[in-house]
């Protein structure tokens, strides 16, 4: 699976992004190594989540959005035409701010990602969903439950079954949104647990307001402030030695 | 004072409801103590005798059943698709306000414009005849800004979280829509689509030229055929009768059954609306 340790996953060239006559990414560029986790931080309305959005293209769904540069995926722009928009989600997958678990069983939330890719084989399904939730570490919590209702789970258990289903149909990079924002810290400690377990065999990209979490388990870290990025690079160097004064000031808390 | 005031307001608007519940309850109360004597089984079953001083409605009950079925086929596919593709599909702007303007407005088109258009359009344009065709179609139009509403409300409600989660999973627009939004918009868009359907069924003025006539020798059984209706029958029985105080029993028989008609098919959009709130809440 892996061609070599530090292949780009991700590679941002030049973004540029216009939502009508707004601005919101200024010639952002970013390398994402495969295997590993960036944290993009940032004050409110800087366009992290934006930025993010960009990467499975679900800012598609925006009217009035428009895209300049490049966003290569293995080499390839996804912005180009004739790119699967279907196929693309399905590599790239999403969690987002707010556990979004559908008012399905828990069974039927993570097989519903194979489903409409027409996969209806019950014995392997089954299959993948306890390996799924294994992954995920979710199955002791759940695995007598299957068949009742998602949203009968805790929040932390809601937004860790929403990562179970995207890593159902095999995605390459994981996106995360603020994953933990609306989570108690004790299910924050179990999802960044899982980051770390992720991260041997998939590509995570997390946007957080949370510095210390950003510190706690990212390899890179960018900071983006106000539709630019200040500075990318090891968090370790980020969080210690700042090259850029607006990111030390934002690190240290001077504003945000 | 800040008190008294307190009371006042909330005496007139306590008071506007038991007024509006008043009237209604003075209609139900009169109809039923009039109507109910005449009603058996023979009244239901019966065709009308002796130039409808004698005998029942049952022609009349078949006939606004035929109609309401043939404007259900044709309002609630044609609806429900119309609000899907503004609701999800179309891209805001100009056209699409205008679109929604135009539905909301027509919804507001007093019945016997649509009672000509039906004229116009399936009796004569099309050559349907005057015909429970003709009739359910033009039934079907006027319900249609009704369901294409109330289907869109319906589908506004459905947590955008939803349909991003399927996306974001590698569905297709339809599939999100199909299997994340539809669902759970299917309660809101039914009990609007009954709703609208049991006003259609107590409409006359859209089928008085398109197909009712106020009294048949046999039941339809084309679809081309005329058809006699619950409330055309009662506007004959209490305006044009020749013996109008002879038959006055049987019309408020007429009225209670058609009454009861349109309560047991609101009260049906009620029960299917609370069951599906409950299947798909899991």
């Amino acid at each position: 699976m892996r061609d070599f340790i530090y292949k780009d996953k991700i590679v941002t060239k030049d973004l540029n992004l216009f939502y009508g006559e707004k601005q919101i990414l200024k010639k952002t560029n970013f390398k994402i190594p495969q295997n590993s986790i960036t944290a993009i931080i940032g004050p409110s309305g800087c366009g992290k989540s934006t930025l993010l959005r960009c990467m499975n293209r679900m800012n598609d769904l925006l009217p009035g959005m428009r895209i300049e540069g490049q966003i290569l995926f293995d080499g390839k722009d996804i912005y180009t035409n004739g790119v699967d928009v279907v196929e693309i989600r399905r590599k790239i997958g999403m969690v987002f701010q707010r556990p979004n678990p559908f008012p399905k069983t828990i069974y039927d939330n993570i097989v519903y990602g194979l489903k409409i890719k027409g996969l209806k084989d019950k014995k392997k399904n089954d299959e993948i969903v306890e390996r799924s939730l294994k992954n995920s570490g979710l199955w002791e919590e759940v695995k007598d439950r299957l068949h009742t209702s998602a949203l009968q789970l805790s929040g932390g258990q809601q937004q860790r079954l929403c990562i179970t289903r995207a890593l159902a149909i095999e995605p390459e990079v994981i996106l995360m949104d603020e994953p933990c924002s609306a989570l108690d810290p004790s299910s924050t400690l179990k999802v960044e647990e899982l980051m770390q377990e992720l991260k041997k065999r998939y590509t995570i990209i997390l946007v957080t307001h949370n510095m210390q979490q950003a510190a706690r388990v990212s390899d890179l870290t960018g900071f983006l402030y106000l539709g630019e990025l200040i500075e990318f690079g090891k968090t370790t160097k980020i969080f210690t030695n700042p090259k850029e004064k607006l990111t030390e000031n934002y690190i240290t808390g001077r504003f945000g | 004072m800040k008190r008294f005031k307190e009371i006042i307001g909330l005496g007139m608007l306590g008071l506007s409801a038991v007024i509006v519940v008043l009237f209604l309850g003075i209609i139900i109360f009169d109809i039923t103590t009039k109507g109910v004597g005449v009603i058996n089984w023979n009244f239901l079953t019966d065709f009308p005798r002796e130039g409808m001083t004698k005998g029942g409605i049952f022609p009349a009950v078949v006939g606004t059943v035929f109609v309401t079925i043939i404007t259900t086929l044709f309002s609630i596919p044609f609806g429900v698709c119309a609000a899907i593709y503004l609701s999800e599909y179309a891209k805001e702007g100009g056209m699409t306000s205008l679109i929604r303007a135009a539905i909301r407005n027509l919804a507001g088109v007093p019945s016997i414009i649509y009672g000509l258009f039906g004229v116009a359009l399936f009796v004569q344009g099309l050559h349907f005849g005057t015909s429970v065709l003709s009739a359910g179609l033009t039934l079907g139009l006027l319900t249609l800004p009704w369901i294409i509403a109330t289907s869109e409300e319906a589908l506004k409600t459905v947590p955008q979280s939803y349909r991003e989660g399927a996306l974001a999973l590698g569905a297709t627009k339809w599939q999100s829509i199909y299997s994340n939004v539809l669902p759970y918009a299917l309660p809101g868009i039914l009990t609007g689509s009954i709703l609208g359907l049991s006003r259609a069924a107590g409409e006359t003025a859209p089928i008085l030229f398109t197909g009712v006539v106020f009294s048949l020798p046999s039941l339809p059984d084309s679809v081309f055929d005329q058809f006699m209706a619950l409330p055309y029958h009662l506007y004959i029985l209490s305006t044009q009768h020749h013996a109008i105080e002879q038959v006055r029993p049987l019309a408020y028989g007429t009225a209670l059954v058609l009454i009861v008609l349109v309560f047991t098919m609101n009260m049906a959009a009620i029960i299917l609306r609370y069951r599906l709130r409950k299947k798909f809440q899991v």
